[in-house]
C-alpha cells in the first residue's frame, strides 16, 4: 500500500458514509446539501431557537471568482462584560463541508466584527450564527452567485 | 516557516478598539482536489488560528478547508496595556508558528 491509499480509510469512510445520507462526496459536481448545512447548524445550537437580526453578514452578491470571496460578519453587541458575543460560526449550502469557520471572541474583541476570505464551490445560501453570553443565537444570510468555481481546476 | 504579514498599530491609547489583520501564506489544500495520477490530493490546512495579548486569550478561529487559501484573518481588540501580541497558526501536522508583536499603550 502506498501512503496515500493508506492514509484515508477514515476519509473515505466519511464520504461514503456522506453519500449514504445522501450527500455526494466531492467530485467535480460539488456537493454538500442544504440538509447538511441544517444538520450542522443544529448541531451547533442544539433546541435552542435561532433568531434573525443583530448579525449582519456581508459577501459580494456576484463573485467572480469562488477561490477567494471576501466575508464580513458584525454583530451588533456593546460587547461588555455582561452581554458580549462568544462565538460566530459560518456555514454554507454547497461545500463539500457544511462549515466554513468558526470564531471565538470575548468582551476583550471590543467590536464584534470579523473577516476573512472563503471558497464557494457554487451559487448557494452562506449563513453566519452568532451565540451571544446570554446563550442566544443570531443569524443573518447571504445569497451569493458564483461564476468560476473554487476547486474546479480540479 | 511561511511568510506572514500582520498589520497593527504599534501604539494606541488605553482602550482604543485596535483593529489587526493577520495573513499567513499557505495552500490550504482541501483534500478534496484530485492530482495528476487521480488520486486525492492529501488535506494540508491550517485549522487553528490563536491570538493572545500578554498571554490572555482574545481571539481564537477555528478553519476548515472553506477557508481560501492564504488564510487572512481580521478582528478587532482593545488596547489594554503596552505588551505582547502573539498570533499562532496550527496546521494539519499539528505544527504552529508563533509571532509576537509589540504594541504600546500610552
Amino acid at each position: 500500500m502506498d501512503e496515500r491509499s493508506s492514509d484515508p480509510p477514515t476519509r473515505r469512510l466519511v464520504l461514503f458514509t456522506a453519500a449514504g445520507l445522501g450527500l455526494a462526496p466531492f467530485a467535480p459536481p460539488a456537493a454538500a446539501t442544504p440538509a447538511a448545512m441544517d444538520e450542522a447548524i443544529r448541531m451547533l445550537v442544539g433546541k435552542a431557537t435561532v433568531k434573525r437580526g443583530r448579525v449582519k453578514l456581508e459577501l459580494p452578491p456576484i463573485v467572480e471568482n469562488g477561490n477567494t470571496v471576501p466575508l464580513t460578519v458584525t454583530v451588533d453587541s456593546p460587547m461588555s462584560e455582561t452581554d458580549h458575543v462568544t462565538d460566530i460560526h459560518v456555514f454554507n449550502e454547497k461545500n463539500p463541508q457544511p462549515y466554513v469557520a468558526a470564531f471565538d471572541l470575548g468582551p476583550r474583541a471590543g467590536k464584534a466584527v470579523v473577516s476573512t476570505r472563503i471558497r464557494l464551490a457554487d451559487s448557494q445560501q452562506v449563513v453566519a450564527i452568532a451565540r451571544l453570553s446570554d446563550g442566544s443565537f443570531w443569524s443573518d444570510s447571504a445569497d451569493v452567485i458564483v461564476t468560476l468555481a473554487a476547486c474546479a481546476e480540479g | 516557516m511561511a511568510r506572514v504579514l500582520i498589520n497593527l498599530p504599534a501604539r494606541a491609547k488605553r482602550g482604543e478598539i485596535i483593529e489587526i489583520k493577520t495573513l499567513i501564506a499557505h495552500p490550504m489544500e482541501t483534500g478534496y482536489r484530485l492530482g495528476p495520477t487521480g488520486a486525492a490530493i492529501p488535506r494540508d490546512i491550517i485549522n487553528r488560528f490563536l491570538c493572545t495579548y500578554n498571554g490572555e486569550e482574545v481571539f481564537r478561529a477555528e478553519l476548515f478547508p472553506a477557508i481560501a487559501a492564504n488564510p487572512f484573518i481580521t478582528f478587532f481588540t482593545v488596547a489594554t496595556e503596552s505588551g505582547e501580541i502573539v498570533f499562532s497558526w496550527t496546521d494539519d501536522h499539528g505544527e504552529t508558528q508563533t509571532e509576537v508583536r509589540q504594541i504600546t499603550v500610552e
